[in-house]
């Protein structure tokens, strides 16, 4: 089980509706109904992995986040959970919106372009950083807008919607940030985890 | 029609045309046996020609069952795990109450007298049946193509009687070009001098000519156009060059020759002009004051429906489109697209990234469906 669904499982209150965009093969969806009650919805593109949660009895749509949240009516689900994919889309901006009008409140999680690691790369050696969180190479990634948490920070804040928490990851570190250790934490932090609403 | 089950309803049906009816016969099959919990009972509901031999030979008709591909022991719905109940739809030829039965009142055939029934009518016959087999609550209900309007229908109609529901490849409402290609089958039996506007029945013969085309037409929409591209191409049936002459000179031809006139020995004209209808006024929006919502609100029944990529008699989008409707209802929806070139078929071949989903699907609705019976 990855760090980042534990310590988002952690995030919820339980006994709630959970839509989770991009669920992947229903891991945090499994996470979430066992340890949370939650009532779990999953929304995923990837044909072998909405075969997966089906197998599993998980209640999945096939999908793209892209064009297809428009399905679910507004303030559907209590929190609706984004998890490393906002930077995959074309319009990042639409979509956040979208996951606001379906949810009360959104999860979003990104994984780090400020981490030092990835800095060191381009500084350093000149090449476009492939790390854990980030393992593919410029010509076939999937990530259109690669972004670092002071840069979703500053996003949110330009487009009026409110930052509940953030939470930077570094393995199986997890620390707060705030505005005063938003710089320090930038640099550390391989994924930043945002509470939105 | 020895070999026939049938229950007789004796309740009374009030149909949507307005005509009462009750005392009718309901031909129906059953598969596998219904365990001591009562928690492995799957309604299948058949399409348009099928009928209540799900799987195994029919014993009518001396052919494998419709659905053998899916249904049968240690098949994808494993009749040695669950309990399996088909019946043949009112309107139909196999033993129930239909135009070629014998109305009691006049002792003939009804032919063109038979009321026009509807898919609710179809579906509210069969609910009988699951009382008098003892189900309370089904585990899942299932069926493609009209059997995923009855489905459908059946959800709406009979909230939470069944755990899950699997609509596979159909609409909450017939579209246009739905509603055509059903009005060329029946132009084509009309057609027919032989059809005489239904009395063909009294006079024991059979619009053969006119169904076999009403089939043809059918045929032709349940395949791709890749599908039969690859299947026949310009192929040529059993000669080395053109015949110069009308004959079925291509292999395709030959494919929908046969099949139309296989079908005329086991179907009956009239039934394809009532089941046709049924189809072409299924609408769900228009049954509920507050539409598709309303149709599906306080529903605990878990859904997966399936479309086929291919499929352009009741398209991924028109799938889609009920998956909103049960959405916007709050009901618990899944959906998959199965990518395939064998079109609206594709749920009646052995497309196995389909049979396997279907099983998956099943198999973890029955372990959810046993803990909460426990509990």
């Amino acid at each position: 089980m990855k760090k980042e669904f534990k310590v988002i499982a952690e995030l919820l209150p339980n006994n709630i509706r959970v839509l989770d965009v991009g669920c992947g093969d229903g891991s945090l969806m499994d996470l979430l109904i066992k340890e949370k009650n939650i009532e779990a919805r999953g929304l995923e593109i990837k044909e072998e992995y909405v075969k997966k949660c089906i197998y599993k009895g998980l209640s999945v749509i096939e999908g793209n986040a892209e064009t297809e949240l428009n399905q679910f009516p507004d303030q559907s689900f209590d929190y609706v959970i984004l998890s490393q994919t906002l930077q995959a889309f074309y319009s990042p901006e639409r979509v956040l919106k979208d996951l606001l009008r379906v949810g009360k409140c959104a999860i979003v999680s990104i994984p780090n372009f400020g981490y030092w690691k990835v800095r060191t790369s381009l500084l350093f050696f000149g090449k476009m950083p492939v790390t854990k969180t980030l393992p593919y190479s410029w010509h076939n990634t999937p990530n259109l807008h690669m972004c670092t948490i002071k840069d979703m920070y500053n996003f949110c804040a330009e487009k009026d919607i409110k930052i509940d928490k953030i939470l930077g990851l570094n393995g199986d570190r997890t620390s707060q940030i705030k505005k005063n250790n938003l710089e320090i934490k930038n640099l550390f932090s391989k994924i930043g985890i945002f509470v939105l609403s | 029609m020895e070999n026939i089950k049938k229950l007789n309803i004796s309740k009374s049906l009030l149909l949507d045309c307005k005509q009462t009816v009750k005392d009718f016969p309901l031909a129906y099959e059953t598969y596998g046996k219904l365990n001591e919990n009562k928690d492995n009972a799957i309604l299948v509901f058949h399409a348009l020609t099928g009928d209540q031999f799900v799987t195994g030979l029919n014993p009518i008709t001396k052919k494998e069952g419709w659905w053998g591909t899916a249904v049968g022991p240690g098949k994808a719905i494993d009749t040695d795990k669950y309990f399996v109940i088909c019946a043949n739809v009112i309107g139909g030829c196999m033993g129930s109450w239909g135009p070629k039965e014998v109305d009691k009142k006049t002792n003939e055939p009804y032919g063109l007298s038979f009321p026009v029934i509807t898919i609710r009518d179809i579906v509210r016959a069969q609910e009988t049946l699951l009382d008098y087999l003892g189900v309370e609550k089904l585990l899942c209900a299932t069926g493609g193509s009209m059997g995923g309007m009855q489905t459908l229908q059946f959800c709406a109609t009979f909230p939470n009687r069944t755990y899950s529901a699997m609509p596979i490849a159909c609409s909450t409402s017939h579209s246009a070009q739905n509603i055509a290609l059903n009005e060329l089958a029946r132009q084509a039996v009309m057609a027919d001098p032989v059809w005489d506007k239904g009395k063909y029945i009294k006079k024991n013969v059979q619009p053969k000519n006119g169904l076999a085309v009403a089939r043809m037409v059918g045929h032709i929409s349940y395949l791709s156009e890749k599908g039969m591209q690859e299947k026949f191409g310009r192929k040529l049936q059993e000669r080395g060059d053109y015949d110069f002459s009308f004959n079925a000179d291509f292999q395709v031809e030959s494919y929908l020759r046969h099949q139309g006139f296989a079908f005329v020995e086991r179907f009956d004209a009239n039934s394809i002009l009532y089941i046709t209808r049924a189809m072409d006024y299924f609408d769900l929006s228009r049954q509920y004051k507050g539409g598709l919502t309303e149709a599906f609100k306080n529903q605990q029944t878990k859904f997966l429906v399936i479309s086929f990529s291919s499929d352009w008699l009741y398209t991924t989008k028109e799938n889609k489109d009920t998956v909103i409707a049960l959405n916007a209802a709050g009901t618990d929806v899944s959906f998959a697209e199965i990518k395939t070139d064998k079109g609206h078929d594709s749920f009646l071949v052995d497309e196995p990234e389909f049979l396997k989903t279907i099983k998956g699907f099943i198999d973890s609705m029955h372990i959810k469906f046993k803990n909460e019976k426990r509990i």
